[in-house]
């Protein structure tokens, strides 16, 4: 038996330890399994996000990513595996790990009959912010996120992209540690999609460790430091984008634009040119890929002669979607096209 | 303190958003008058029989004022999403569904007053027993509250919420005691009677109005404070087994 002085300096020894802890991991996911009736939505998950990372799961939709979002925020129950936010076993004390989490989700969910500055206290309130805070850190929040003029209009009466901008709000008002992002340029228009990737790189700077999940993969690019590819609930490769993008360091990309681009044609130029490989991108456009420098002149000669007529030759940087598109073997713009179809969207 | 704000917070907010909106006014006031005086023109009785119709009345204000408001405050939230909000936030579910149910019940209390109000104005209406009538018009309200958050998280959609409330609310106008007797009814309904709540309430408004209570009111007030517990907890478990997943 320990006496009272003894449990309470071994309870503070473990919530410092757990503090130390979450300093250095903020997210921490083991053998993560999810079923849905027949369907294995999330098959062993396992991944690690350091405090004060942007780290990204990409995959196409059904992969997982919302389900795993899901588990990690408490919205979900695992069948297996455990979870730890912030140093918290989130099956033990999921309320006290949900303190320090933001969590912003696909949908903008707020509520349609407030204001835009009643929907942000409202939030605020849910975590126990007073009265005074909440108000305070509304109106610096509306003011940063470029939408004070619309603060007292309700927030059913708001375009798409101030919905996005003000869900991303109310995910941050009571200062998480930890931001949980669903999707959060999809559905918004170009310049709303910059002013939220932009608001996500200053929340990073400032401490703010970012788990996001995107069909966008040239976001996921511009905004992580790291990233997971998830494929069928199962995560394919992880590690950092610039380790990631080392793998197509060494190749060669020609974006060709012709009169009408077939697979028959893309099945002569690949006899034609053994060393490299061609892949349509669209009726009008393919991709030229090889180790070694690209011969554009040879190409478009060749092309000319077999009756198509080249308006452009551009060459690509290799990019994370050219990585994606080499592990998952999955074509990254059919990806994005769906999720358009499904969620409308912006995107970088 | 922190629960404390979140709770107050959840609270305030439902009650500007959905409270006093026309379609609860309707349900909840409109609805339980208009049956009220289509009984009383069907008794032909005069107007000293007002006080025997006010323990139905009142059982139907709070009934109708509280149920079909968790269909909006509850289901409607869940099927916009914005009900994940609520369990992501950092409070015990139990503390949330309370503070969900809380202005149900509150409303159901006010309603409560609305015949005793309009009864006042047109008979010498004096109620001897508060003691009596403050708590089981409360665990009325409580029980047809946390009956309505049964139903609106066991279906998916408003509508279904609204359908299957009304399964459950209309036979009791009939079968609970609030107009005619239960032993008047005929006896392969009688068991059913007593297997609903609210005839346990219905059962000590008669004695608040002066009438008899058929049943031991300790009895009366045991079920319905056993049906409260049962409905809560079962609610409780449909949410953790039906929203999160």
């Amino acid at each position: 038996m320990l006496c009272p002085l003894a449990r309470s300096t071994i309870a503070a020894m473990q919530v410092a330890a757990a503090e130390a802890h979450s300093r250095e991991r903020a997210i921490e996911v083991e053998n993560l399994v999810k079923r849905f009736g027949d369907i294995t939505a999330v098959d062993g998950i396992s991944l690690s996000v350091p405090a004060g990372e942007v780290f990204g799961l990409l995959g196409p939709n059904g992969a997982g990513k919302t389900t795993t979002i899901n588990i990690l925020t408490g919205l979900a129950r695992p069948l297996a595996g455990e979870v730890r936010v912030g140093g918290i076993d989130c099956s033990r004390h999921l309320k006290a790990a949900q303190h320090l989490m933001g969590v912003v989700p696909d949908e903008s969910n707020l509520y349609p009959e407030l204001t835009g500055f009643q929907n942000l206290c409202f939030c605020g309130a849910l975590y126990g912010m007073t009265r005074a805070a909440r108000e305070r850190r509304a109106h610096e929040l509306l003011e940063r996120f470029d939408l004070a003029g619309a603060a007292q209009r309700k927030f059913a009466g708001y375009s798409r992209g101030m919905k996005r901008r003000l869900t991303i709000a109310a995910g941050i008002m009571h200062q998480p540690p930890i931001l949980f992002l669903d999707e959060p340029t999809t559905g918004i228009d170009v310049a709303s999609a910059r002013q939220v990737r932009q608001l996500i790189g200053e929340m990073n700077r400032a401490g703010t460790t970012v788990f996001l999940t995107t069909h966008y993969i040239e976001e996921a690019e511009r905004l992580c430091r790291r990233v997971a590819f998830i494929v069928s609930g199962r995560i394919v490769r992880e590690d950092t984008v610039k380790n990631l993008m080392r793998q197509v360091g060494g190749t060669h990309i020609v974006q060709f634009t012709v009169s009408k681009a077939t697979p028959d044609m893309a099945g002569s130029l690949s006899a034609a040119f053994a060393a490299t490989r061609f892949e349509m991108t669209s009726d009008t456009q393919f991709r030229a890929i090889s180790t070694e420098p690209i011969r554009v002149g040879t190409l478009v000669v060749f092309m000319e002669q077999n009756g198509l007529a080249v308006s452009e030759a551009r060459e690509i940087h290799p990019s994370l979607e050219d990585v994606f598109v080499q592990v998952t073997g999955l074509a990254a713009q059919e990806m994005k096209r769906e999720k358009e179809r499904t969620g409308g969207g912006g995107g970088p | 303190m922190r629960y404390r704000i979140a709770f107050w917070n959840i609270l305030l907010k439902d009650i500007r958003s959905y409270y006093l909106k026309p379609p609860n006014i309707s349900w909840g006031i409109v609805f339980p008058l208009a049956w009220a005086g289509m009984f009383f023109v069907r008794s032909g009785t005069g107007i000293e029989s007002v006080e025997s119709l006010l323990p139905g009345l009142v059982s139907l204000s709070i009934l109708f004022g509280t149920t079909s408001v968790l269909a909006v405050t509850v289901t409607f939230e869940k099927r916009g999403r914005s009900f994940e909000r609520l369990l992501l936030a950092p409070i015990p579910l139990e503390l949330l569904m309370l503070a969900k149910t809380s202005g149900a019940i509150l409303f159901g209390v006010m309603n409560a007053f609305v015949p005793i109000l309009l009864a006042s104005l047109i008979i010498d209406l004096s109620i001897s027993s508060w003691g009596l009538f403050l708590p089981v018009v409360l665990l009325i309200a409580m029980t047809s509250t946390f009956l309505g958050l049964f139903i609106a998280v066991s279906v998916s959609e408003v509508f279904e919420a609204q359908t299957f409330s009304n399964f459950v609310r209309f036979p009791m106008i009939f079968l609970c005691g609030l107009f005619f007797p239960i032993a008047a009814l005929p006896s392969f309904l009688q068991p059913l009677s007593y297997a609903l709540p609210l005839t346990y309430g219905v059962d000590v408004l008669h004695d608040v109005f002066g009438g008899a209570s058929t049943l031991p009111l300790l009895l009366d007030f045991g079920v319905l404070g056993a049906y409260c517990a049962a409905l809560f907890a079962l609610s409780l478990r449909n949410v953790r087994r039906r929203w999160i997943l």
